[in-house]
């Protein structure tokens, strides 16, 4: 079943008759999560909120705005344009994604290297329980009444309520940007460039890396942004900020770029060319439907001095599975996004992919690294936590959601894997119940 | 009791690790987080109340509590890497060790918080206290990565990660920040690092209080790009008048130009501090936090800087005040009754702007809580996530105080 309530009365409505019905649901915005987390298994109610997509308020002297979770993100970086202030998150695809899935996933993008990703940008959230109760956390300022709820929520992918309204910080737009397209003979060079730019202490707005598969696909595609389809990899740098230290931050960057072996550097001439280049980036997921009909999207973050090798031995990875593994991602976080493309039909096929997957994620955790760093666990990376978190601290995970839902209705069965949690292991009345119906 | 406390701890710890303080009351001093479990399983299972401390030189280590567990055994820098600007540290390290070590390595961290050099890490992160480059860089949240967790019953968690950019599962470390140690004792902590920057200037102008926070807020409009935009009260600058201290960060260019569009802006007298000066304002600035017993911090947009502290002056005093007009926070420091306080706080509150006691004296803690009365149904969240996290609860700690408003 799905619901789409139209107004935040509405939605308290469904909730409180859902939490009298005892029934499961999941909150859904536009859908464009790369993880599962708002995919509802046959007994969950999809609670959709793209009509709760009002922008309430805007202060622009406070650098405020109060929005329905269904308001798209570009959308509202769109109307605060004439106030000279953008709203900086920007995930790829900030053209579709509700700042309501934004909060639950606590979303990045590319411009978060400089400007922080969702968590940085939400002050206050009225949140609606699972049990149909209304509370407000944080506060408009940013110090708010008590611990830092509003910090806890973000990110909870869904589970904890629904952010009904969502006050966000807006941030001014830079008077100057500088937009680089530097192209690289190997891989190797383009990470070891990031390497010395991040050393430098320059903190670009956005610093971004794709490799030669991704480049071909976009260049093949509807996007293409004139990258240099024979370079081992190119890297997007962007700097902004008042017009003297973009000049001299942008002269220093060309120098590192040309040291650490760039081939050509291109600075875009105007919005339409900075644009066409972004777009190249942003819609590079869509591009590589050319290269087959499915893709794995990974998401997994490393330090970034490991980049280099992670990168090398992701490439040998696809090597041996025999897949072509394509790799576009925020490389001034270490955030990778490395992308295997196949046809689920083919089983042998799809078994070599999941266990590629499966190893890539075993070498970013190796090298001190993350299994997601925007993405989201989700259902996708639920087998993956135990990579990074022992059963006591999903225990503490589990027991924190139960403070927000303790019938576990929102959005169950996601980001915690409760049968490494320690409770659970310890408990054979839940391991039998688990044994009986499939899943715990 | 204390000596079977004693008897308990020494035989968990070994000699070295137990003292007592100068009330005869037992101290641990683990060097490790197993250690720090190992005693908070132990009151847990004993019904003992652990009382934290730091070195004592922020909040008072006056708590009533059976024995003392001390963060100060856990003072290694597990690691630092300027080149993936993250550091590893254990709670106990001083924040001016530290900031040594990382200026030695080409690095910084931009946190300034009230206080003297020797406060740990630990105790910021508790406290959640932040100063003047809240404004450029965020609050101490955005600094923390991820740490280790004991909890009152003596479970060690893993929070987050040590990678800038992690979603994995939930940030249990924003509990942490600002929970003044109800939700556990942070032992160790992944911190955000920056490159030490190339260049910095201090600007001071002196003036009275109403035409500084015009001139921040003219500033603020005009999108200057400042690392910290605060204003002082006349005794924390050791000046006849208000001062408004602009601090900023960056390449050369980047400095030099800012410098030059903040003293182009308005009327005010600026002056560039040098070196020295500039060392000498900063420093007397975070020690004014300790001139007084009690310590607060209010969340005030910049619009509603004078008048809040036209408030503070009617019930209380301005004498240590100090506000950053966009960081959006106020902090008083000074003496007050539970009862003064309490008007501040209801007064604050009809306002919208929630007041956060960040140290005083333990019956003041009590009575008057760090934070006080929640907003409508929040109390009964932060009550469960407590006794997630501190089942009986162990740990002497008053978030509420005894009587809310």
């Amino acid at each position: 079943m799905v619901v789409l309530p139209g107004s935040r009365e509405e939605c308290i409505s469904v909730i409180r008759l859902l939490s009298t019905m005892g029934l499961p649901w999941v909150a859904r915005g536009a859908g464009t999560g790369l993880s599962g987390g708002a995919l509802a298994d046959d007994d969950s109610v999809l609670v959709v909120l793209t009509r709760m997509n009002r922008i309430l308020s805007v202060d622009p002297v406070r650098r405020r705005a109060v929005v329905e979770p269904g308001v798209v993100n570009a959308r509202l970086s769109e109307a605060i344009l004439p106030l000279g202030l953008h709203y900086a998150p920007d995930p790829s695809s900030q053209s579709a994604c509700t700042l309501g899935g934004n909060v639950a996933e606590n979303a990045g993008g590319p411009h978060c290297l400089k400007y922080g990703v969702t968590t940085n940008h939400v002050v206050e959230l009225e949140v609606l329980l699972p049990n149909g109760n209304v509370v407000r956390l944080g506060c408009s300022q940013g110090d708010g009444w008590g611990p830092d709820l509003v910090g806890l929520f973000v990110g909870s992918e869904g589970m904890f309520g629904i952010a009904l309204t969502i006050t966000l910080r807006l941030t001014p737009i830079p008077p100057a940007i500088r937009t680089l397209l530097a192209d690289f003979a190997t891989v190797r060079a383009a990470s070891e460039a990031v390497g010395s730019i991040i050393a430098a202490g320059i903190v670009p707005a956005a610093l971004e890396m794709m490799d030669q598969a991704c480049i071909v696909a976009v260049e093949s595609s509807i996007y293409a942004a004139g990258y240099p389809v024979d370079a081992g990899a190119i890297l997007l740098v962007e700097v902004d900020g008042w017009p003297a230290a973009v000049g001299a931050e942008s002269a220093a960057v060309e120098t590192l770029l040309t040291a650490a072996g760039a081939r050509t550097i291109r600075a875009a001439s105007s919005a339409d060319e900075r644009a066409r280049l972004w777009q190249g980036r942003k819609k590079a997921f869509g591009a590589m439907g050319r290269i087959a009909p499915d893709l794995v999207v990974q998401d997994a973050v490393v330090p970034r001095s490991a980049l280099p090798d992670v990168l090398e031995q992701i490439l040998a990875i696809g090597r041996t599975y025999r897949l072509i593994v394509a790799n576009v991602f925020h490389a001034g976080d270490g955030n990778l996004h490395p992308n295997i493309c196949y046809d689920r039909r083919d089983a042998d096929l799809s078994g070599r992919v999941q266990r590629a997957a499966r190893e890539i994620m075993a070498v970013c955790v190796a090298a001190g690294g993350s299994i997601t760093g925007e993405h989201g666990v989700g259902s996708d990376k639920l087998d993956y936590m135990p990579m990074i978190f022992d059963p006591e601290s999903l225990s503490a995970m589990c027991a924190v959601r139960q403070a927000f839902d303790p019938e576990q209705r929102a959005n169950p069965r996601k980001v915690v894997p409760v049968h490494h949690c320690n409770e659970w292991r310890r408990n054979p009345k839940a391991r039998a119940a688990a044994g009986r119906n499939g899943h715990p | 009791m204390s000596d079977a406390i004693l008897m308990r701890l020494r035989h968990a710890l070994g000699d070295a690790a137990v003292e007592q303080d100068a009330d005869g009351r037992p101290r641990a001093v683990p060097d490790s987080a197993d250690g720090v479990a190992q005693v908070c399983g132990l009151a847990h299972e004993q019904g003992w109340r652990i009382r934290v401390e730091d070195r004592g030189t922020w909040m008072p280590a006056d708590a009533p509590a059976d024995l003392a567990l001390s963060t100060s055994g856990l003072c290694r820098m597990v690691d630092v890497a300027p080149a993936d600007l993250v550091a590893t540290v254990e709670a106990g390290v001083s924040l001016g060790v530290f900031q040594r070590e990382l200026d030695r390595q080409g690095a910084w961290i931009a946190l300034d918080p009230p206080g003297r050099p020797e406060r740990s890490i630990g105790s910021i992160v508790a406290t959640g206290t932040a100063g003047p480059l809240r404004h450029g860089f965020g609050p101490v949240k955005d600094h923390i990565l991820g740490g280790t967790i004991v909890t009152g019953d003596g479970r060690i968690i893993k929070a987050g990660g040590s990678v800038v950019k992690n979603v994995a599962g939930y940030d249990l470390t924003k509990l942490q920040v600002g929970g003044f140690g109800a939700f556990g004792v942070v032992t160790q902590l992944h911190l955000r690092l920056r490159a030490r920057p190339a260049a910095r200037a201090t600007l001071l102008a002196l003036g009275k209080r109403d035409v500084l926070t015009h001139q921040a807020r003219a500033l603020m409009a005009e999108r200057l790009g400042a690392a910290a935009m605060e204003l002082f009260a006349p005794a924390i600058a050791g000046e006849a008048d208000w001062v408004l201290a602009i601090e900023l960060v960056g390449t050369a260019e980047s400095v030099a130009d800012e410098v030059a569009r903040a003293t182009a802006s308005g009327d005010l007298a600026w002056e560039r501090a040098d070196a020295e000066r500039s060392a000498a304002f900063w420093h007397a600035a975070e020690r004014a936090a300790t001139g007084g017993a009690i310590t607060f911090r209010l969340g005030v947009f910049a619009d509603g800087l004078d008048e809040i502290i036209d408030l503070l002056a009617e019930h209380l005093d301005t004498e240590l005040v100090s506000g950053g007009p966009g960081s959006g926070l106020l902090r008083w420091t000074g003496d007050a009754t539970v009862e003064k306080l309490k008007t501040v706080r209801r007064l604050a509150a009809e306002r919208e702007i929630p007041l956060t006691l960040e140290r005083a004296p333990w019956p003041i803690r009590h009575a008057f809580g760090h934070y006080g009365a929640y907003r409508e149904g929040v109390g009964a969240l932060v009550s469960k996530l407590r006794s997630t996290f501190d089942p009986d609860p162990t740990f002497a700690v008053a978030l509420e105080g005894i009587e809310h408003e």
